[in-house]
């Protein structure tokens, strides 16, 4: 063990030593048993993969090194050196920093003034200040890291945030750097700019632990990965000596099928046509600026796009729930009406099945049973109760069907369905949307936050629907999840379609430009949209 | 992030209010203490005083219908995710309604009157609480806000409306004619004696039927069902076409018109005309009623009866024992609407964590969070 500095050591010797040595931990919340026996050695001056499934321990791992939980048991070594880190402050201290999935910034202050925000030198501002400035040039020219120190936060883009993250830890003398899925909210662009400055810091000899679940990013970054699953620690892997079907196996258990099997689609007529909409936010702003789509019975569109760039409001506009400010939504050969705000209801009379982005928010109640959310937003239809009545019976037969042929886990409709997993949550939500037989199917986001053997389930019945006739729209972020289920795919950016691509020819990179608004005439391999042709 | 779990119902619903009231008699039994009285015997009077007798039992039970109106007002609103805080005013006008049906009919029999007035009665309260639910759904503003003004309008309107308006030219004080005999809601003490002189009237079988009628509206229709939704995730209400706004303003109204109730009782069954300030702070007790009894009827029904046993308890123990003044009732009744309702959450969770430890069925459904438990 090294007990030096590791900017000292690590230029010379850069694998020597282990940064991070975890022993035996243990963590208990109540009755479940979030890490179990956690054994996890990451070597100096290397990208360190820690996957698993939602819930696998992952998150509550880091938890404890940084400070924010203390283990049950077990030894926690830094540089070889034991120690009880009690807080985050005293992992700081120890050069562990902490970049959350969820960013912690000052939106109205400066990058400047996010940086030295809890790290002051004195009661005075000005000198904290000068000396942080000088000390973010010296790392921003170390680590390639370039950010504006007097822009405001909420003036910069998502990745340029990350960067200030970065920053804040590095300027706290971080040696090792722990990163929570890191790239849910990047582009593909700047997801590769995030990856050059962690290869960056690697040089610098700095350690990077990262957390994800798109092994994708594993393969394409680390050095070793280390696969978690139900608390347990299975697997340690070197990630030159190892491939996606392995870690996938690892992370579920039994063997996965990451590919999507689907024939040719087979189009019919047009049961979703989308005319000229123009949709505001909540506050007003203008989100989607004048779209138009169709999609027919037996073809899967999929709108891809990095989120918040109109997606949302184009999805709750066409299942009803948000009043356009103009153009038209034709459902099954009619207008659908958005006046008035129960618009999601006429929407479902004519048709329409909506599985939401935000299950959570949106899709389920989760302070009640899975039986009442088994018939959310069919309340109101004859099977469940002539008149003014509900008929509860009814409801909870369908709740049981439903988890019977979407083997929803635990199988219990009197359980609240906050308690339920990820996966099986939006299987819930399926088989209320798609056990109702609808004409067009709505899909925002199937898969977030779901474990990769309920993704593959998901896929599958979606494919299905289209495989029966069904009109589907696929909103998702996850551009692998829309390359793979798309028959035809539409970019967004900026509340506009920016160009069409079949799925079978274009390319990540293509796909990506376009995502980040730039004009594909410019792109280097230029899959044009006007080179797509009109839609047919 | 905690992994608490849920309290079981049971301990939720009796156990908690249970040990918030311990509390709450515990503190009070400290101020009696403090004024150099025994508190044993302060409780002994008040239990006797409240349950003991007829005449004490029947006044019990006439603040208690009192409170079950706006303890359900206030539940219903909440249902809906509503904070309808203008009990007092919705009842308060509400009594125009029970006043001018009850006058005009009061000729006929109190079997055409009484129903009659219930109509009047709940709609004027109903038309109190729909404003507020329109100004929400059409304009925002917040039902908090806009219930608690209405109150200090109706307490306006009602000095208005009896000085000048129903006030006969004969009498002097500021109330309205009186109501005939046969258009009166009947006593309870006209069947059973046993209830003395007490007030208690045939409004109480209007409580228990609106205590039926809310819970088969909040659990067993259509509607009910919509408000819950409403009440706990606006956006998916809106995810399932429920309109939000109409929601809003027909649990109001339904809100107010429960409210209304209390003018049928005070009104029609015990000051047979309309006085100022008959509601005398009911509707405030509603919100402690509906908090404590869990806006489950069952509960609401429960702390009613507390409630109603404190008031005429109350009244009890100061003329027994006079070193108690009426302030000091004032004071334990605080303590209780404090401890039951404002700070009903006291004990929640280390009661919720000791269960956790201790009950082993509660791990099975544990095992169920730990797919999505500790993890962010």
């Amino acid at each position: 063990m090294n007990p030096q500095r590791p900017e000292t050591a690590a230029a010379s010797a850069p694998a020597s030593g282990w940064a991070i040595e975890l022993e035996k931990i243990n963590k208990r919340f109540g009755a479940v048993h979030a890490n179990k026996d956690i054994d996890l050695k990451v070597k100096r001056g290397t990208i360190h993969g820690i996957v698993g499934e939602n819930g696998a321990g992952k998150s509550t791992l880091m938890s404890i090194l940084y400070g924010f939980y203390t283990a049950d048991s077990g030894a926690i070594r830094v540089n070889g050196t034991e120690h009880a880190i009690t807080d985050s402050r005293h992992a700081l201290a120890l050069g562990i920093g902490m970049v959350h999935q969820h960013f912690m910034l000052v939106d109205n202050f400066t990058v400047l003034e996010n940086v030295v925000l809890g790290a002051e030198d004195s009661g005075l501002l000005k000198p904290s200040l000068d000396r942080a400035r000088q000390e973010l040039d010296r790392l921003e020219h170390e680590y390639d890291l370039e950010v504006d120190p007097d822009a405001i936060i909420e003036d910069i883009s998502v990745g340029q945030q990350q960067r200030v993250e970065i920053l804040k830890a590095l300027y706290r003398g971080a040696e090792t750097l722990i990163l929570d899925e890191p790239t849910g909210v990047l582009t593909p662009k700047e997801a590769d700019d995030l990856f050059r400055v962690l290869r960056t810091l690697r040089e610098q000899g700095k350690t990077v632990i990262l957390i994800t679940h798109k092994l994708r990013e594993i393969m394409a970054i680390t050095d070793s990965v280390s696969v978690m699953r139900q608390g347990e620690m299975v697997a340690t892997l070197e990630t030159a000596a190892t491939n996606p079907e392995e870690i996938a196996e690892l992370m579920v258990g039994r063997r996965v099928l990451l590919r999507v099997d689907k024939g040719p689609a087979n189009p019919g007529k047009t049961l979703l046509e989308v005319q000229d909409l123009v949709v505001a936010d909540d506050m007003g702003v203008v989100r989607v600026k004048g779209v138009s789509f169709s999609v027919r019975a037996g073809e899967i569109i999929g709108i891809a796009g990095v989120s918040g760039n109109g997606q949302s409001e184009l999805l709750e506009s066409v299942s009803g729930m948000r009043d356009q400010t103009s153009g038209t939504i034709i459902l099954n050969g009619k207008p659908l009406s958005l006046e008035g705000d129960d618009g999601a209801a006429h929407a479902r009379d004519a048709g329409l099945a909506h599985v939401p982005e935000d299950r959570q928010r949106m899709g389920l109640v989760t302070t009640v049973s899975e039986w009442e959310n088994a018939i959310l937003g069919y309340q109101n239809s004859p099977e469940y109760g002539a008149g003014a009545l509900l008929d509860i019976g009814a409801a909870k037969k369908a709740a049981a069907a439903h988890i019977e042929l979407f083997d929803v886990r635990p199988a219990n409709i009197n359980l609240k369905t906050s308690l339920f997993s990820g996966g099986n949550q939006q299987k819930i939500v399926l088989a209320r949307e798609m056990q109702r037989d609808p004409d067009v199917l709505v899909i925002g986001q199937p898969t977030r936050g779901v474990d990769i053997g309920a993704i593959e389930f998901i896929h599958k019945e979606i494919i299905k629907m289209r495989d029966e006739g069904k009109a589907i729209l696929l909103v998702s972020v996850e551009l692998d999840e829309i390359r793979s289920l798309a028959d035809r795919i539409l970019v967004m950016f900026d509340g506009v379609i920016v160009g069409e691509a079949d799925p079978a020819v274009a390319t990540e990179g293509e796909l990506g430009l376009m995502m980040a608004g730039i004009n594909n005439k410019a792109a280097p391999r230029g899959l044009g949209i006007a080179e797509q042709g009109p839609l047919p | 992030m905690s992994a608490r779990r849920p309290l079981p119902r049971w301990a939720d619903v009796a156990l908690l209010p249970a040990l918030n009231l311990a509390l709450a008699f515990l503190v009070s039994g400290l101020v009696v203490l403090l004024v150099g009285e025994n508190p044993f015997h302060a409780i002994q009077v008040i239990i006797y005083g409240a349950f003991g007798y007829g005449d004490g039992l029947g006044y019990t039970l006439y603040y208690a219908t009192n409170f079950v109106f706006t303890g359900l007002a206030v539940a219903v609103a909440a249902h809906a995710g509503l904070f309808n805080i203008g009990g007092d005013g919705q009842a308060y006008v509400a009594g125009l309604g029970a006043i001018v049906v009850a006058l005009a009919l009061d000729q006929t029999h109190w079997l055409l009157a009484m129903p009659a007035a219930i109509v009047a009665a709940a709609a004027v309260g109903g038309l109190w609480g729909f404003v507020p639910g329109w100004l929400q759904a059409k304009r925002g503003s917040h039902v908090v806000i806009t219930t608690i003004m209405f109150n200090f309008i109706a307490a306006a309107l009602m000095v208005y409306m009896i000085n000048r308006v129903l006030k006969p030219a004969t009498t002097m004080a500021p109330e309205s004619a009186t109501i005939a005999v046969a258009g009166r809601v009947p006593q309870l003490r006209q069947f059973f004696s046993f209830f003395g002189y007490s007030p208690v009237n045939l409004s109480i079988v209007i409580a228990i039927l609106a205590l039926i009628g809310v819970y088969i509206l909040v659990w067993h229709t259509k509607f009910g069902y919509a408000m819950r939704v409403l009440g706990a995730n606006p956006t998916a209400s809106r995810y399932a076409g429920i309109s939000n706004s109409r929601m809003i303003m027909i649990t109001m109204t339904i809100s107010g018109a429960l409210a209304g109730m209390v003018a049928i009782n005070e009104v029609m069954g015990v000051q047979n005309r309309l006085v100022l300030d008959f509601v005398a702070g009911a509707g405030f007790v509603g919100i402690a009623v509906a908090l404590m009894g869990r806006n489950h009827p069952i509960g609401i029904a429960l702390a009613a009866i507390l409630f109603g046993a404190l008031y005429q308890g109350g009244q009890e123990l100061q003329f027994v024992i006079p070193g108690i003044t009426r302030e000091m009732i004032v004071v334990i009744q605080a303590l209780v609407i404090l401890f039951t309702g404002a700070m009903e959450g006291l004990f929640r969770p280390s009661l919720e964590r000791a269960f956790m430890l201790l009950t082993p069925e509660q791990k099975a459904e544990a095992i169920a969070v730990s797919t999505t438990g500790p993890e962010s």
